[in-house]
């Protein structure tokens, strides 16, 4: 496995798509539109798709772009999260930190919504252990056993402190 | 159907979901042939894209069979197989008609700074994506393409993504005959990159990870210099500044993005407090290796919110950045000509092939790097093409 400097030219498709012209620009030489120079630049796509599901909008665009994703709507507390963070706009941490709590708090609604359907998350299949313990056993078996060994001592640690307390209660 | 459900950060897992529906007369839905998942979706998987929802679909790597179209498609219809371009654009607004295909302005309702894509979180769009049996496809009349005739679908699926965007970071490096170009990072999309910028007459590649295995993979592969910044440097900036007689590589390219290993400080404030858009290492390295005057290439994936970049250096060297997500429809017809003349083997970065009801087994191994993984596939108990 030796790095050895290699003669570039004898490479297959060496250099075919090199611009006589190019610059450290290209391909910004091609010819850029301004807004202004685009008499069209406000056109939209004919159709426009109805919005039938709740689509935040960033206040940086006025409109709903015409197609739109929908997959997951803003639902309960990450929903009421998110309605905030869409007060902001793109350059405000008030926009993104929000998101990314609303994103935590709607892991433990997924959760509840899996319970509710009668369905326990299988949280070790879902984090894919399964590759681990095929490719990567013995790390593996030492961070859960790393795991473990804290857990245990956290709860030894803190059955001592009750003794602890209750051997002062009199 | 069966889908890829995404339930919190490393949590995922193979679902019934409905079927989707044609929502505007432009839409196709896609009954997904080959789909797989990119480095960027560990971001999503990590959970550090903001507004990533529980019970999204990712995936913006696929192709797949026409089932169904809306009234107004007529450039693809029913029984073509299609690769599906990971943008969704609309092919008619102001950024669309300059071959900004990658900054759409009618495909993202939730953010402007970019565009549509498929399966990348609210704030890409809120596009269910590919990992699943079938896809809704707006816009079905611009980025959907047939494969051509004896194009082997495990090339066209790569032809979405990783191909034009390993292409694009070459690009945008503004490569000179005989330039030295440095990568960061040899996941599928560095190799590819190390690989298109000789098509730009570098004159010398050298790749920078710390895997091992991705590095041997890369030097096979892309016939560039691999080295590993954990073991065969101490800093990888004075290491590149000695491979280049002390003046700095005339082009970098940052293949990484906001996964960086590497540095204490930003995977605190980056990857782990979220403070960051995850872990500008390789941004740094790049612009504080690259010579003055020269050119770096942005690919990887930062978040939207701050970075801490060393702006004055960008200044002080008087430095071009670039950097977008890569305009796949704008680029298809060249790659797919380099496709069929062998100068380009997309495929061979394929390693695993992995059920679709094991995806959550295929992220983790992915992920964590295990049994040499470089890109992932999925495949389809629905599809036997
Ligand atoms: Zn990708
Ligand atoms: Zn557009």
């Amino acid at each position: 496995m030796e790095n050895t400097l290699r003669d570039p030219q004898k490479l297959p498709g060496w250099g075919i798509d090199a611009n006589p012209e190019n610059d450290p620009t290209y391909p910004m030489r091609e010819p850029r539109m301004n807004v202004s120079q685009d008499p069209d630049s406000k056109h939209r796509p004919a159709s426009l798709q109805p919005e039938d599901v709740e689509v935040l909008k960033s206040i940086e665009r006025p409109n709903v772009s015409a197609v739109f994703g929908e997959s997951s709507p803003p639902v309960g507390l990450s929903g009421m999260i998110r309605r905030f963070a869409f007060k902001y706009s793109e350059s405000h941490y008030g926009h993104w930190l929000p998101l990314l709590l609303a994103d935590r708090v709607n892991v433990v609604e997924g959760i509840i919504e899996d319970l509710g359907q009668g369905k326990v998350p299988n949280i070790f299949a879902e984090k894919g252990y399964a590759a681990e313990w095929k490719h990567n056993r013995t790390a593996f078996v030492a961070k859960m056993a790393t795991i473990a060994a804290v857990t245990i001592g956290s709860i030894l640690i803190l059955t001592r402190d009750n003794d602890k307390k209750n051997k002062y209660q009199y | 159907m069966l889908a890829m459900d995404y339930r919190g950060p490393k949590r995922v897992r193979a679902t019934q979901k409905p079927m989707p529906e044609i929502k505007h007369p432009q839409d196709a839905i896609v009954r997904v042939t080959r789909s797989c998942i990119c480095g960027s979706d560990l971001h999503l998987y990590n959970g550090n894209v903001p507004d990533t929802r529980v019970g999204m679909t990712f995936g913006h790597e696929f192709c797949g069979i026409v089932e169904e179209v809306g009234s107004e498609v007529t450039k693809i219809k029913v029984g073509d197989h299609v690769l599906v371009p990971f943008n969704v654009a609309c092919g008619e607004c102001h950024f669309c008609k300059q071959g900004m295909f990658g900054n759409c302005h009618e495909s993202n309702t939730q953010a402007s700074a970019v565009g549509g894509i498929f399966g990348y979180s609210h704030t890409a769009g809120g596009y269910n994506g590919g990992q699943a049996e079938y896809a809704r496809v707006p816009y079905a009349n611009v980025g959907p393409t047939v494969i051509p005739e004896g194009m082997d679908p495990d090339d066209a699926v790569l032809l979405t993504d990783v191909v034009p965007t390993g292409y694009q970071a070459a690009e945008m490096a503004g490569i000179q005959k005989g330039d030295t170009v440095v990568v960061f990072g040899a996941g599928p999309v560095g190799i590819m990159a190390a690989r298109c910028s000789w098509l730009f007459g570098a004159g010398r590649v050298i790749i920078i990870d710390k895997e091992d295995y991705r590095l041997e993979f890369a030097r096979n592969y892309a016939n560039c210099e691999a080295y590993n910044f954990e073991k065969d440097m101490d800093d990888p900036v004075v290491f590149i500044k000695k491979q280049t007689d002390f003046m700095g590589a005339d082009c970098v390219i940052d293949a990484v993005g906001a996964e960086a290993a590497g540095n204490a400080m930003q995977t605190i404030t980056g990857r782990k407090l979220l403070l960051q858009a995850g872990s500008a290492t390789a941004m740094h390295w790049a612009i504080n290796s690259v010579k003055k005057g020269g050119v770096v290439s942005v690919v990887g994936v930062y978040g939207p919110t701050d970075n801490l970049i060393p702006m004055g250096n960008v200044l002080n060297k008087g430095l071009t950045i670039r950097g977008n997500q890569a305009s796949v429809k704008r680029l298809l017809p060249r790659l797919i000509e380099h496709v069929q003349n062998g100068v380009i083997n997309p495929k061979a970065l394929i390693t695993h092939r992995i059920p679709l009801e094991e995806v959550a087994e295929g992220y983790r191994l992915f992920s964590a790097k295990l049994d040499n993984c470089i890109k992932p596939l999925l495949v389809f108990p629905s599809s036997n093409i």
